[in-house]
């Protein structure tokens, strides 16, 4: 018996003739950060509000923490907390008076409000502002805003739509951090994004969106297997006179291209960085540097649909 | 398709509580009952330095400071018909359109209450709003009349002020349907806004004039109808026209409420009046039967209007 909290099969949802979600099959486990990812207008968002019952799917079957959310909104509701994609607040109100106004519609107990939300402030970081109005906020700050709203109602999913889009690279860097924060508390986290990488880190498991359906999902590392074929991948940067040749006689390699002056990138099915190290010192080269890296999301996410074109 | 399961009121409380805190400390609200305030008032108060000359055995004092007008300002009644709609639009024109636009909309409704109980929350707020202003004013008007005219109301009178209060509120909650089925249907506030009040407009200023110039349209006035006067079908049709907009209902409501001796708001035969008492006022029942159409065609009209802002709302999808 797995422990799925979210489960979607064929899920489908057309707006007029056109499939903004074409069927989608997708199990989330409890606990685990699943990130759902793909291009804008790849139908991550119209997936997201048919797992909330925001909007109606044409087809199939949806359970969201034993719920079905076309027939029980309200359950379903009380147990997922959800940051839309750039969440707006009430800006003549201040941030304590937008969430106690979430806090009273969640149907948080009276008693519990004030001390629950000055918690998911103080995790926040916006313990010292929460006086102020929304108005005078930062976009990063109007997104933890959000993230608190989620934090206060102590859901046992949290979806958050597209949190980190349009924020610097160090808000980014602190939203993430609290996203782990969230899956140390066991809360399922369902998150989404169009920028891979930044994504890629806090991500258990993902699943890649292309025109309504999931191209690819599984973990990083499987997906890479899948796509780059051995997954293996190696950065080179050495002065050497031409070090594809010498790569590809290692048996292992399966692929050698150049990324830059005396940059190499080597894909193999096994670690080969010891043999590649010596291949270059016995061919008189010089090693600057030899790294293993996890390949990004974003290579996968260019190679596969390279080949799909390729192929078709 | 199977039932949704909980109930459809949760949240609603919460929701009109917000909504109605935010309407009574909102600067919109506050331009609009200056407004009425100034204007109602100088209405009334020129009605008193009428009153003050010319009548003391009227059995209907009170009723007169609604209903009597001095040259150039118009009755009170006539301020309140003009004046109500844009009170209500004042509070209803962003109701909808405003959550999206400020991108509430998906965070409100990701929690768990119903879309229903926004919508109704949102609408009581607005009914509860106009309620607290038109009290206000109400009491404000009983108060100057006890200090100027020196007698107390009737019970009759109070009564009467009482169904003149009802009447008003549900006119305010019509123009506030409109405003919230504008809101719904258009995303830009200021669309919805200019589509309101040139409804407002249109029913309160052009359509008298249009019914009249419909009505002539069809009965062409010939040589024999300039001797004998109009016939029964003409006006008959041209009241009809005329009822269309809730501006008339409201003003021959408030007729039969506040002038007791009105005994007919439409036409009357010779014969109907054998043995009447002319001028003499009616009892309040037979007043409330007089404008009992037209009080439940208000009604009715309000909840039309919600039903539709209502059926358009469910049907709108979430994202902007």
């Amino acid at each position: 018996m797995s422990d799925a909290v979210i489960s979607a099969k064929g899920l489908k949802k057309l707006y007029g003739r056109t499939p903004a979600v074409d069927g989608i099959d997708l199990t989330v486990q409890r606990g685990e950060i699943f990130g759902l990812l793909g291009p804008n207008g790849a139908g991550k968002t119209t997936t997201i509000l048919m797992l909330l019952g925001l909007t109606e799917a044409d087809e199939g079957k949806i359970e969201v923490a034993g719920f079905d959310p076309m027939r029980e909104p309200l359950e379903v509701k009380r147990h997922v907390g959800y940051l839309p994609d750039s969440v707006g607040f009430y800006d003549n109100l201040t941030a304590e008076e937008n969430l106690l106004y979430t806090a009273r519609l969640a149907g948080i107990p009276r008693g519990e409000i004030v001390q629950r939300l000055g918690e998911a402030m103080n995790r926040v970081g916006l313990a010292e502002v929460a006086k102020q109005k929304v108005g005078t906020y930062s976009r990063g700050m109007r997104q933890r805003l959000g993230l608190a709203e989620v934090i206060m109602k102590k859901a046992a999913i949290a979806i958050l739509d597209e949190p980190t889009s349009g924020l610097d690279p160090q808000a980014t860097f602190e939203l993430l951090d609290m996203i782990r924060g969230l899956k140390a508390g066991n809360v399922t986290v369902l998150i989404s994004s169009h920028l891979l990488d930044r994504v890629q880190a806090v991500c258990d498991r993902v699943a890649l969106f292309n025109l309504g359906k999931i191209a690819l999902e599984g973990t990083v590392a499987e997906l890479s297997h899948k796509v780059l074929g051995g997954g293996y991948s190696v950065e080179i940067e050495a002065i050497v006179p031409n070090l594809p040749a010498l790569a590809n006689r290692i048996n292992g390699v399966q692929r050698v291209s150049e990324t830059g002056a005396n940059k190499y990138h080597v894909i193999a099915a096994r670690d080969v960085r010891a043999e590649l190290g010596q291949a270059i010192t016995t061919a008189g080269g010089s090693l600057l540097r030899l790294d293993h890296v996890e390949p990004s999301l974003d290579t996968i996410y260019r190679h596969y649909f390279e080949g799909q074109h390729g192929t078709a | 398709m199977a039932q949704r399961r909980g109930s459809v009121w949760t949240g609603c409380g919460t929701v009109f509580l917000k909504e109605f805190a935010d309407h009574l400390g909102s600067g919109r609200m506050r331009v609009l009952e200056w407004l009425v305030l100034l204007t109602g008032i100088g209405a009334v108060y020129t009605a008193i330095q009428d009153l003050k000359t010319t009548t003391s055995q009227d059995p209907f004092l009170f009723l007169r400071l609604f209903t009597d007008s001095h040259d150039p300002l118009p009755s009170f009644m006539a301020v309140l018909g003009f004046l109500i709609p844009l009170v209500a639009i004042g509070l209803g024109f962003d109701t909808v359109n405003g959550e999206f636009n400020r991108r509430t909309m998906s965070r409100i409704l990701a929690q768990p209450v119903y879309r229903d109980a926004l919508l109704l929350g949102k609408f009581f707020a607005g009914l509860a709003t106009l309620a607290v202003a038109l009290v206000t004013l109400w009491l404000l008007i009983i108060g100057l009349g006890l200090l100027t005219l020196g007698v107390p109301p009737t019970g009759e009178e109070v009564l009467r002020g009482v169904a003149f209060l009802i009447v008003s509120l549900a006119y305010g909650g019509l123009w506030l349907g409109v405003a919230m089925l504008c809101s719904v249907v258009f995303r830009a506030a200021a669309t919805s806004a200019l589509v309101a009040l040139g409804l407002w407009l249109l029913m309160s200023v052009l359509w008298p004039l249009l019914s009249r110039f419909m009505t002539e349209a069809i009965f062409p006035t010939t040589p024999l109808t300039l001797l004998t006067g109009p016939s029964y079908q003409q006006i008959v049709f041209q009241q009809t026209l005329a009822r269309i907009s809730p501006n008339t209902l409201f003003g021959e409501s408030l007729l039969g409420l506040l002038h007791p001796s009105t005994r007919a708001l439409g036409p009357v035969f010779m014969d109907q009046l054998e043995g009447a008492v002319l001028g003499n006022p009616l009892p309040l029942g037979q007043s409330l039967l007089l404008v009992w159409p037209q009080v439940t065609s208000l009604i009715a009209g309000v909840i039309v209007l919600f039903v539709a802002a209502y059926v358009i709302f469910q049907r709108q999808e979430v994202r902007a």
